[in-house]
């Protein structure tokens, strides 16, 4: 992985035109996410030109890949290709703007791809149609041809923050467990992938039962629960070199659900002693730990806000799982959810502003999001058991697990924007669940 | 309790046989009182015999089962839990572990935990009983081993469970 960034280093702004502020901000070639969006933006990809012997194949999968990601997101719409009056044949030549303006493409999306020595080179430009200007600059990246994928997605990411004003997600991978088998023989590994499913790499071999891994906040270290050595316990693995090793210092007779804190050293998780479970902090490197609740009841599933100065976890001392919210250092925790039902795994978005959880009520699981006060409680999903969520990096989109019902019931991975629209399944090689979402790369 | 009376049942009309045919029932007789293997008797390991795991497992009873989210003993869970006392008393080259079970109608980390309150009170019951705590120990599996997979209460009540598992201990 680290070869790939690497490679991917090299990005060249290709145009000479002034840094800054994009021209379109404000204009027609916008789009407020959080107003809502009722009709996607209308936009064109064509194939990217192949600029040398070998790149055609290429130069078609990235345009396709770009389009995936922009017409995935539910805030855009490709114009399709049959439609396109103009053809794009060379990176450089102007555009035939009011051919694009006759099919409605608000934006065009222009690009070339190069392939020499074993380095393949993408460079695309993105056009406000009905201005008839370029959005930004052309800009280029320079990979291995195996890491097409990923070019293909920062391309995507640029078009979609040039458009909406906000980083995109595309070029960042999910943690997650491939599960295989049925509900009484289920095997589960930690696998990582893309985020929209591709380039999945297994990351353990399936003989220990693993659950619910989480990335750290530079994506390099992954934290999870194994039962390897009989016990549930946490293990940190590193996934450049996919090497794992159970964290010292865990007390007591079992440890679970781990997340790193921003600092990405400390590590918060909950800790069962007898019949109870509080939450615990351990420093990696020193495996000293500290306890940050003390009830007698379950408290489990925290998770840090992204300034790292307070953790929302969830606690059954009211009777039923409830949201907390609590300093970091521990200490009186304040009650945030206050609606119908249980309220579980709250996971605390990258901007800080809203909380993603797991509601169960009246027989029925919801993911849904809410103020980090508790107020503004929205249910985004509804299922016979919906569970686990996590956030995209740009805190707008939010992917769980779906379990469906009965003797043949299989989890999968879905995805839903934070206003509760485009619902949809990730495709994966097997069933997944608990999956972690990785920084943009 | 129910199983000193089963057993006291079970030897008395053993007894009874071993008036009317000597022959054949001594050999059993001897073997369920002194627990020793022999050719025409019972198979050492067996579900016959008492001093099995197997016996353990399927005539004390291994598992006791919960309410929904509660992992507070019923008295049919305890009558269970006295047999399982019982035996691990009488069988005392034998440790114990007891694995804590929710059904799938949770989260994954509450359920670890759940399991874990179920597994413990099942622990703690048999040491109030007299085991050594140093026979036994817990964990928790959460939903993630359920033995019934249908997604309604018939399936649920069967994986709201805690199974007591027999093992060899240092001396066995």
């Amino acid at each position: 992985m680290k070869q790939i960034v690497a490679s991917l280093l090299a990005v060249l702004v290709l145009a000479v035109s002034a840094p800054g502020m994009v021209s379109a901000q404000g204009g027609p070639l916008r789009i407020e996410i959080t107003e809502g969006v009722i009709e996607p933006l209308p936009y064109a990809v064509p194939d990217f030109v192949a600029e040398s012997a070998g790149a055609q194949q290429l130069a078609q999968q990235i345009a396709r890949v770009v389009a995936d990601d922009l017409t995935g997101t539910g805030l855009f719409r490709e114009v399709p290709r049959e439609a396109h009056i103009s053809q794009i044949s060379s990176f450089g030549s102007p555009v035939q703007f009011a051919d694009w303006k006759a099919i409605n493409a608000q934006a065009l999306i222009t690009g070339a791809v190069s392939s020499e020595g074993g380095r393949i080179v993408v460079k695309f430009r993105v056009w406000d149609v009905f201005a008839g200007t370029e959005l930004g600059q052309g800009m280029q990246f320079a990979g291995t041809p195996d890491g097409w994928r990923r070019m293909a997605h920062k391309v995507a990411d640029q078009v979609y923050s040039r458009i909406t004003g906000e980083s995109g997600y595309f070029d960042s991978r999910v943690v997650f467990v491939s599960e295989s088998g049925p509900k009484d023989q289920r095997a589960k590994r930690l696998a990582v992938m893309d985020y929209d499913g591709a380039n999945v790499q297994y990351l353990t071999g399936g003989n220990a039962l693993v659950l619910a891994p989480r990335f750290s906040e530079d994506g390099q270290r992954v934290l999870y629960t194994s039962y390897e050595t009989g016990m549930p316990r946490v293990h940190v693995l590193e996934v450049g070199t996919v090497q794992s090793r159970i964290l010292q210092g865990q007390d007591g007779v079992m440890s679970f659900a781990p997340r790193f804190a921003p600092n990405g050293s400390t590590v918060v998780y909950s800790l069962t002693q007898g019949s109870n479970t509080d939450i615990w902090a351990m420093d990696i490197a020193s495996g000293g730990t500290r306890q940050l609740t003390s009830a007698p009841s379950i408290e489990t599933a925290p998770s840090y806000s992204p300034d790292g100065s307070q953790i929302v976890f969830e606690s059954d001392r009211s009777g039923t799982q409830q949201l907390y919210v609590m300093p970091a250092t521990g200490g009186e925790a304040r009650r945030i959810s206050f609606g119908q039902g249980r309220y579980s795994t709250p996971v605390w978005s990258p901007r800080g502003d809203m909380i993603a959880f797991t509601k169960q009520n009246a027989g029925r699981f919801h993911i849904g999001v809410m103020r980090t006060d508790g107020s503004e409680e929205r249910l985004l999903t509804a299922s016979f058991l919906d569970e686990g969520p996590t956030w995209a990096p740009n805190g707008r989109v939010i992917m769980f697990a779906r379990e469906t019902q009965g003797a043949q019931g299989a989890s999968s991975l879905y995805t839903v924007d934070i206003s509760g629209r485009n619902l949809k399944r990730v495709r994966t090689p097997e069933g997944a669940s608990d999956p972690s979402w990785g920084p943009l790369q | 309790m129910r199983l000193t009376a089963k057993s006291t049942m079970l030897i008395a009309v053993l007894a009874l046989s071993a008036c009317t045919n000597a022959n054949r029932f001594d050999d059993s007789a001897v073997d369920l009182n002194a627990a020793t293997g022999s050719a025409g008797g019972l198979v050492p390991g067996s579900a016959n015999d008492p001093r099995s795991p197997a016996y353990f497992q399927q005539t004390v009873g291994d598992r006791v089962l919960f309410a929904v989210d509660q992992s507070t003993l019923s008295p049919e869970a305890r009558a269970t839990l006295d047999g399982q006392a019982q035996w691990l008393m009488t069988n005392s080259d034998y440790n114990a572990v007891i694995e804590g079970h929710a059904d799938e109608q949770g989260t994954r980390a509450y359920n670890l935990a759940l399991g874990a309150r179920r597994a413990n009170a099942v622990m703690e019951y048999l040491i109030a009983q007299g085991i050594p705590a140093s026979r036994l120990r817990f964990v928790s599996y959460g939903k993630e081993r359920p033995i019934e997979i249908c997604s309604d209460e018939s399936c649920y009540s069967k994986n709201r469970r805690a199974v007591t598992i027999i093992s060899a201990g240092l001396t066995g």
